[in-house]
């Protein structure tokens, strides 16, 4: 299938060079799930819609690391696909690497400086210039609920630390499983950084796992951090070890269990499985994380083309992906939200509006934070250290103090 | 007369060029694709490489930023566990019943298929076999839990201290039968008079097993030991499908630890580092079991 559709396109390229290459763009992604594919297929649509060809390069699994395993091969033998589906630090490496393309034209013409949050634009540029643009925007530190679950417990929907702690123990007596929870190290570190962020506010999360600080992340809030975790810890079944988040965000719909800590791709579970937002599942900030908000963004990162056309068409590509229609379509399709701040949200869930809301109330109050554990805010090198601290600390008896120690010598690895 | 002298030369010609003619590009891509890229990992666990190889001299500091990582050591550990526990009692299980089915019962040839068929499964779904099998939730401890047993606990799989434990098991299942097969190879190619002339001599069958005819399956010992040792030692497929390095990375090895620093954490360097090491270790197994082997041989 995929070798006729390659055949096709190179039987194409042989019999019309010029019209071929004037107008195509190859994106390299992993969008391959129901809903993203569903995404993917309104950019083509509006690609083709300027008089591009979209080359689709799909490669699917591994949460993107097949993808990056492919991407390398074709950069390093030269022939670089037109963008790529490539987020955070990682645009940076990259840039490192001089292959990245320059659009800073293109987001110029568009004013992208305006449109987007600060926090998020200097992810999308390397030494100032723009060479990537944002594709959707996911929140991090949500807590989701059960409201059947919390009614039979009488309990309430935690807004801070004492009250979730309180809330879990009435859950527990009820019978029911307090946290959904898979053990897994980024469902760890997801949970770790919700903790974080509760617990230290943003400018300790900034200081910490942003600047990586080392005086802050060997300091007295990490170890209260670490000692919230291990509490939070208490309140997970054994069966956790491996199990994978939608199984754990299914514990919830049905009720085993109260609550579960992801970012808000859990939303799609939820809403496949036909229930209400506000109705039948809740979807709060993590506790004491209230106008705070960690990002996890989904980029296209634009490689260097040698031929001209390429390099126009790779431009549309970039006013594509920021225009206003694509952000509203492609985000209604995969439970995510748009990056640029003026899209109308009336389309949207009363999930995706609070997160909307909230995201602009943090970039003005400076609480919006890059998400970690998804590889937005430091090295992959670092993150990978940290993380494995984590996940060890999760699935061990170290102590809070043993940790802090650990991880701060994590934050020093480059 | 002439003729046929040529058509000789031409067979000796044939004879001495066309073995190395035929094997020749079998040997090259070898070279290339096995001991090349053995020289090329090499040379990049010297160099600064991250996200793409960069030829830039580094000295040891690959090797520096290994050993100080911690869950390096959890893995060689783990190595260590999963490799000893893996071969003994692959060995002692394979051996038994190797001995067992070589007492001329009935439906031999069924059972040994039995036993063998494990080895006919990849290592990913015996991984997920048994993932689901040994799971507290639904497996094993579910059952007997459901028999009436309610104090009954089995969670290794879920146990950070046990996990390792628990991909032995799932690797002894599936290689014991392979190791039988090649003991009963051994058992079978015994000569009978050898067995006969002890049975005169009035010794028992557990004597002749003991003092005979183990002890000269030792080629077999040789080379069940070298295939064992390797399994373990590039194993990444079983403990990724059964624990996945977890919980934490209680239950990492060698291999996963690789793969992730060199492909997914945009650390070659480091990641090539830790597969010269896996090389080193396979080296130090290998070169003193084929000295003592050719020394014996040489002896006898």
């Amino acid at each position: 299938m995929k070798l006729k559709r390659l055949s096709a396109a190179v039987l194409a390229a042989s019999l019309f060079p010029v019209a071929a290459q004037a107008a195509d763009v190859e994106v390299l992604h992993w969008w391959t799930s129901g809903g993203e594919a569903k995404s993917v297929a309104e950019l083509k649509k509006m690609m083709s819609a300027q008089g591009v060809t979209w080359k689709d390069f799909a490669v699917a699994g591994g949460g993107g690391d097949n993808a990056m395993t492919a991407l390398k091969t074709r950069v390093v033998s030269g022939n670089p696909p037109t963008a790529a589906q490539i987020k955070g630090p990682a645009i940076q490496e990259w840039g490192a690497e001089g292959v990245l393309a320059d659009i800073d034209a293109v987001a110029r013409a568009g004013n992208w400086d305006k449109q987007l949050p600060p926090v998020v634009s200097r992810v999308m540029k390397y030494k100032g210039k723009y060479v990537a643009a944002p594709v959707n925007v996911h929140r991090v530190n949500w807590l989701w609920a059960n409201p059947e679950a919390f009614k039979k417990a009488g309990a309430t929907v935690p807004k801070t630390w004492p009250e979730f702690f309180a809330a879990a123990d009435k859950l527990k007596k009820a019978g029911i499983q307090p946290i959904a929870h898979g053990g897994q190290p980024w469902q760890d570190a997801t949970l770790f950084e919700s903790v974080a962020l509760g617990v230290g506010g943003a400018d300790y999360y900034n200081k910490a796992f942003v600047k990586l600080d080392k005086a802050t992340l060997a300091g007295p809030t990490t170890v209260k951090v670490f000692e919230t975790l291990g509490k939070v810890k208490t309140y997970i079944d054994k069966g956790a070890a491996g199990r994978d988040w939608n199984l754990a965000t299914a514990m919830v719909i049905n009720g085993k269990a109260g609550m579960q800590f992801m970012g808000d791709w859990a939303k799609g579970e939820f809403t496949a499985a036909g229930k209400v937002p506000g109705k039948d599942f809740i979807c709060t900030d993590a506790p004491g994380t209230q106008n705070a908000f960690t990002f996890n963004i989904d980029s296209l990162a634009m490689f260097q083309q040698k031929n001209p056309a390429a390099v126009q068409a790779q431009a549309k590509l970039a006013a594509t992906v920021m225009s206003p229609a694509f952000q509203e379509v492609f985000n209604l399709n995969k439970g995510s939200i748009p990056a640029r701040l003026d899209t109308p949200m009336a389309k949207f869930d009363d999930c995706a509006k609070k997160s909307s809301f909230d995201m602009s109330a943090a970039s003005k109050g400076n609480k919006l934070v890059p998400s970690f554990a998804h590889k937005m805010a430091m090295p992959s090198a670092t993150e990978g250290a940290m993380v494995d601290v984590i996940s060890q600390f999760m699935n061990s008896s170290m102590t809070a103090q043993q940790a802090t120690e650990r991880l701060a010598r994590a934050g020093a690895v480059r | 007369m002439s003729g046929s002298s040529s058509q000789g030369s031409l067979h000796a010609l044939a004879d001495r060029w066309l073995p190395k003619l035929v094997l020749s590009p079998t040997l090259a891509a070898s070279l290339i694709f096995v001991y090349g890229f053995i020289a090329w990992t090499g040379w990049l666990s010297f160099t600064e490489s991250r996200l793409m190889p960069r030829y830039e001299w580094a000295g040891f500091v690959q090797y520096q930023a290994l050993f100080e990582n911690e869950r390096w050591w959890t893995a060689a550990a783990n190595l260590g566990i999963f490799g000893g526990l893996f071969i003994l009692f692959c060995l002692l299980v394979g051996l038994l019943m190797a001995v067992l089915l070589d007492q001329k019962i009935r439906a031999e040839g069924a059972l040994r298929t039995v036993y063998l068929y494990p080895m006919a499964l990849s290592f990913v779904v015996t991984g997920t076999a048994w993932k689901w099998m040994l799971n507290p939730d639904m497996g094993l401890q579910k059952v007997v839990v459901d028999l009436g047993f309610t104090d009954f606990t089995f969670d290794w799989l879920v146990n950070p201290d046990m996990a390792i434990y628990t991909v032995v098991i799932a690797g002894v299942w599936q290689s014991s039968g392979f190791v039988m097969a090649l003991f009963l190879a051994g058992l079978r190619g015994i000569d009978d008079s050898i067995i006969k002339a002890a049975q005169v001599d009035g010794a028992s069958l557990p004597t002749i097993y003991r003092r005979i005819l183990i002890p000269s399956l030792r080629p077999v010992f040789f080379s069940v030991l070298l295939i064992l040792s390797h399994i373990a030692i590039k194993s990444f497929d079983l403990v990724m499908a059964l624990t996945g390095g977890g919980p934490g990375n209680s239950s990492d090895v060698p291999a996963i630890f690789m793969y992730q620093f060199a492909f997914t954490r945009g650390q070659l360097g480091v990641g090539a580092a830790s597969a010269m090491m896996m090389l080193i270790t396979i080296v130090a197994v290998l070169v003193p079991l084929m000295y003592m082997e050719t020394r014996s041989a040489k002896r006898v």
